[in-house]
Parts: C-alpha cells; structure tokens; sequence
C-alpha cells in the first residue's frame, strides 16, 4: 500500500481511473469525510455571515440586560433565592442555541427548495450520513454561540470557573443536539419553509416561556406544568440551572421540572435529552433514507 | 531503456493496488472497454395525479461509447431528465436495466454515483460562500482527501477559467461563471462519465460558448464520456452522436450526419411570381410521387441532390412564363430528423417552457418532466 500514496499527484492525471487521493479511505472514512464537509459549510457559513451571527447573538443578550434588568428591580431576592437575572441565564443561554438549531431544519428545506440538496444526495455517501452531518454542523454552531454568551456569566454573577463553564458547554451541546434533531425531524416532514416558520411562530413561543427560563414552573397551572414536562426546552434550561446549582449551591434556586412531584436527578434528565435526540434524528434518518 | 528494477515493480504493482479496492481488475478492463453508459428496457413510472400512472421512460435501449460524446434531444417533457436521474442512481427505475461506467445503477448505486459527474439543469451552489469553498466541500463530501481536494480545487478552477475569482462569494458570480463553477464542481473527483442536464438553458450566447468550450477541452484532452441532453439543435449538431426521444421512448440514434442522410432529400424552395401555378408546374417536372407543397415561404418539394434541381425547375417555370424570384437548396436539418420521427418540430412552443422558478426539489422536478 505505500506504492500509491508516495507519489500520488504526478499519477494523477495520467491514471484518472486509479481513485487518486481515495484508495486508502474505506467506507466509514469516506462517511466521515462527508460528514466532516457539512460540519465544515456550516462553520464557513457562520464565518461569512457575521452581521447576521451578531444580530442572532444581540438578542438574548437584550433579554438577559434589558428584560433581566428592569424585573429584577420587582422581584425579591427571597422568591427565587437568587437575583433575578442570575435566575435569567440559563434560559438566556438556551434561547441563544435553540435559534441556530432550529435553523438547521429551515436550510434542510431551503437547501431541497434550490436544488443544493439534490448536490448533496449525489455524493456517493448515505443519506443518513448528511442528515447526521447537518445534525453535527448545527450542532457545534449552536454550541459556539452559546459559549459566546457563556462569556456574559460574570456579569450575573457566576464565576470564572473552568469545570463550572465546561459543565454548562457540555449541557449547551446536549440540548443543541437535541433542538436541531428535533428541527431535522420536522424538516424532513415538510416540503415548503412557509410551514415551517408558522410552526415555529405557534410552538416557539410557549416553549420558551414553558421553559422555566424565565418563571418557576412550579407557580404554574398543571396543564401548563404536564406541558413543560415534555418540552424539550424545559430540560435544557433545567439542566443547565442545576449545574450552575451543584457548582455553586449557594445560588441554588426552585426546582423545575418535575415528574407527580418526583424531581428526576440530573443525570437522568441528561439521559432524556440525549434518548429525545437520538430517536428523533434516528426517525429523521428513516424518513429521509425512503427511495423516490 | 530499461527503467531500474525497482520502479518498474512499483509501477506495476500501483495500478494493481489502486484497481483492487473498487473491484476485480479483469471486470473493470472487459467494461471498460465496452460501453460507458449501457440500458436495456429502462422504465420509469410516477405516479401521477389522481392515481394515474406517468410512463416518464418506456423501455430505453441505450449505447454511449467509452470517450463520446453524445446528445440526449427531445422536447421538454421527453422523459431526458428522468433518464439521467435514473443513469445517475439517484432515483431507482420501475424496470430494465442500466450500467453506467461498469456499474449496475441498481446493484451498487454507490459506485455509480463516485464515477459519474452530474450538472443539473436547476443547479444550485452555496450562494455565501465562495467559489472555492463551494468545490472543497463539495470535493470532501465525494471523500477526497484534504490535500487532494484543495488540490483538485485549484485545477478545475484552472480548467474552467475561474481562477482569478476563486475567494469571490458565489452570489457575486454572473449566470455563466456560475455554469462554469457548477462544471468545475462536476469535475472535482474526475468522473469517467459526465452527465449534463441542459447545460446552457437560460445563458447568453457567449456563455453558451465558452461552456461548450469547456466541454470539447474535457473530451478532447481527457477523454471523458459526456452525455449531454438539450433542445438546442445547433448544440446536439456539435456531438458525436445523438439520440432523439419522445415520449420517454427513443425515435432515432446515430451521428448527426447519419441522422440527416437517413432523411436524404434536399429542401427545395422557390418563390415565384405565381406559386399556385408553380406547384402544379413544379409537380409536374420532379419525379413522381414527391410531395410538392405551398405555403408563404413560396413552393417547397423535397427531392434527393436538390441544387442540381435547381436549374431545371427555373427553366421549366420560365417555360410556363412564371417569373422566379429566389430559390435555394437546403439539406436536412436535425429540425428535419426530428419532424421525420416524431411528426413535429421540436420548436414547436410547450405549454410547460421557460421554469422561471426553479424547480421545487427532486421529485417535484420530476413530475414536471414526467408530466
């Protein structure tokens, strides 16, 4: 095998059938490369785009200053053990990866509206292995996002911890996983983006707000309470504040999620978000494999 | 002469080595030689509106030589989309069977799909990013290594004269600089056979040209397979043969020439002073059983060798005292090929032309064809 890799440019043009440069990839590397060239668009895309990154970003950082700012004034200290906008983060931190994720699922659309996805389905790779792609892309660009904002953490009051800061990131990429498995999964349901951006408008809202990132959930009416137990968002909010809790117990705040009063422990909750993802870019993957 | 021992060895044993991963050489040498694109009794059905069936190809029987260059002409809806999609592995058809270079489209739609390049007709590029960003992902995506991809970048930026515009974001890019950049992306992995959708729809003459520039530079220097389907005539003249379908069934194969010398007759047409009367006259002089008709063009009659008719018919109508105004010969035109087989001509407008708006994905894209 060290014959052809030695000299493989001279060879090239004179043997075009040989695969040069492709010999030595077997199949899983060539899925992975694949894979690799969307996670690699995405992050060109993110670098092209930047008044548009920054306007993504601008917005929950208006929330977390200037919604965060004028209610901590109204609410007490006692009623959520913590300052108000301390109590804010968390869901300021999912608000900033759940829009890039979602976006995800919009481009999947777009991309098969402009005749991009058809470029995509030629590439000699499986169908899973680009929606698993996109998956990762959206995935690592949500999660750059979110440590953008993670850097805002000193001004509500959290420490410059690197464990603390490397717990939030790892629960920031779970719930970025499972926000864009979930976009993908109702992507590959829709054909027209116009569907898709109602949807978002109907659901988007109440999921941020049952998310607990701005209110206890535990003040709320129990059907809105069963809501937020399902809503992915919830967990992820959750998730994070109870990192930030085991970190730093003094700041600990109310609980959120809850199942019949049971709070389920952290670990689990983890767990949950990952089976969420994971079956939903599995059934994405189904949906999309189908042959025409 | 003899080159030393040792790289004779490892220049025999590279191509060995390189062949064996894909498969067993000796399969690979007997289809090599054979044909690079090979259908028999292809069929495609949709389904259709209201639980109808749309037949889009009805039993193709195809044969594209290893290195030719060959055109895929019909009018739209023929079924030519279709076809290539099938030929390309990216929808699988209802019955028949295809190889396309040395594969089975079927069997392995993977090693079809690593050896094929595809232009669509609605082709579609990143519009963000740059010209050269848009080809090394697309060159990673078909598992180029990281070197070679950059690699292969910069020279089919070269081969398609986009070099200097290679950090240019793609929306940037007029309509057939983006043609040339969807060429160049076709290229990437050195496809053994290209397909091109309806190559120059929607260009200005002068990137019409330089497209097919492009193309006689691929088949000439590297001997590549180009299969290349269209309505434009004068485009299907420049191949090395043609295959006319209609009605997902093809009509008639061979060289342009061929085509035309199957026809035979030369076009005839005077104009003259009185048609009516030159019909009857010009009736009357060629041979019998010819068809000699009248219409605002003046009086037309196929006939074989039309020019040396000429002279004889101006005399016979200056006999009759009809004063003749103009008269020409014209051999066949693939025009002509195409009225003799399907009893139209392919300008003939189609309620479906012009797709403004491009086509909303794949199977929305097909319909439109099948339909």
């Amino acid at each position: 095998m060290t014959a052809a890799p030695a000299h493989p440019a001279p060879d090239a043009p004179a043997h075009p059938s040989a695969d040069p440069g492709r010999e030595p990839g077997t199949a899983l590397r060539r899925e992975l490369r694949a894979v690799h060239a969307l996670v690699h668009r995405d992050l060109l895309r993110l670098a092209a785009q930047r008044t548009h990154t920054a306007l993504m970003l601008l917005q929950p950082v208006l929330y977390l200053f200037v919604l965060g700012g004028g209610l901590a004034a109204l609410i007490p200290h006692s009623s959520l053990g913590v300052g108000y906008q301390t109590y804010l983060f968390p869901g300021v931190l999912m608000m900033t990866v759940q829009a890039p994720a979602v976006v995800v699922g919009i481009r999947l659309i777009t991309d098969r509206q402009s005749g991009y996805l058809r470029e995509l389905l030629m590439a000699p790779v499986s169908r899973s292995t680009l929606l698993l792609g996109s998956c990762a892309g959206g995935t690592i660009v949500s999660t750059v996002q979110g440590a953008v904002l993670l850097g805002l953490g000193g001004t509500v009051g959290l420490p410059y911890d690197p464990l603390l800061l490397a717990l939030l990131l790892a629960g920031m990429i779970l719930a970025s996983f499972t926000i864009t498995a979930l976009s993908l999964m109702l992507a590959v349901c829709l054909s027209r983006p116009e569907t898709f951006h109602m949807l978002l408008g109907l659901v988007m809202v109440p999921l941020l707000f049952l998310s607990g990132g701005f209110f206890p959930l535990e003040n709320l009416p129990g059907p809105a309470r069963a809501l937020a137990a399902v809503n992915p968002l919830a967990y992820g909010v959750d998730l994070l504040r109870r990192c930030i809790a085991l970190w730093v117990p003094d700041r600990a705040t109310t609980a959120g999620i809850e199942w019949y009063d049971w709070q389920p422990p952290l670990l689990l909750e983890g767990a949950v978000l990952l089976t969420t993802g994971v079956l939903a870019l599995l059934w994405a993957a189904h949906r999309f494999s189908r042959p025409e | 002469m003899q080159p030393p021992a040792a790289g004779d060895d490892a220049r025999t044993r590279a191509p060995l080595l390189t062949a064996a991963p894909t498969e067993p050489g000796g399969t690979r040498s007997a289809a090599q030689s054979a044909y690079a694109i090979s259908t028999r009794g292809l069929v495609k059905n949709y389904p259709g509106p209201d639980g109808t069936t749309v037949h889009a190809v009805r039993g193709l029987d195809l044969d594209v030589r290893q290195g030719e260059t060959y055109a895929f002409l019909g009018p739209n809806g023929a079924g030519k989309s279709t076809t290539v999609s099938l030929l390309c592995a990216i929808a699988r058809p209802t019955a028949g069977q295809a190889t396309v270079a040395g594969a089975d489209v079927v069997a392995r739609p993977d090693r079809v799909r690593r050896s094929v390049g595809m232009l669509f007709q609605h082709s579609a590029l990143d519009p963000d990013l740059t010209a050269e960003q848009n080809l090394y992902i697309h060159a990673r995506l078909y598992g180029l290594r990281r070197r070679h991809a950059r690699a292969r970048v910069t020279e089919t930026l070269e081969t398609v004269g986009l070099a200097d515009r290679r950090r240019a974001p793609v929306r940037t890019l007029s309509g057939g600089m983006r043609r040339r950049l969807e060429l160049a992306r076709g290229l990437l992995h050195e496809p053994r056979v290209l397909f091109l959708d309806e190559p120059t729809t929607g260009l200005d003459p002068h990137a019409r040209a330089q497209v097919w520039e492009h193309l006689r530079v691929l088949r000439d220097l590297h001997g590549s397979t180009l299969f290349v389907t269209t309505h434009y005539l004068e485009e299907a003249e420049n191949c090395d043969r043609l295959g006319i379908i209609d009605h997902g069934r093809l009509v008639a194969q061979g060289t342009p020439l061929a085509l035309k010398s199957e026809i035979g007759d030369d076009l005839v047409v005077l104009r003259t002073g009185d048609d009516e009367t030159a019909r009857q006259v010009v009736g009357r002089t060629v041979p019998p059983g010819l068809v000699v008709t009248r219409d605002t063009e003046g009086v037309s009659v196929r006939v074989p060798d039309g020019s040396a008719w000429i002279p004889r018919l101006c005399a016979a109508l200056e006999a009759h005292g009809i004063a003749v105004r103009a008269a020409s010969a014209t051999p066949p035109t693939l025009d002509d090929v195409f009225f003799h087989h399907t009893g139209r001509s392919i300008h003939t407008p189609q309620p479906h032309r012009t797709p403004a708006a491009p086509a909303p994905g794949a199977t929305t894209q097909a319909t439109e064809e099948a339909s």
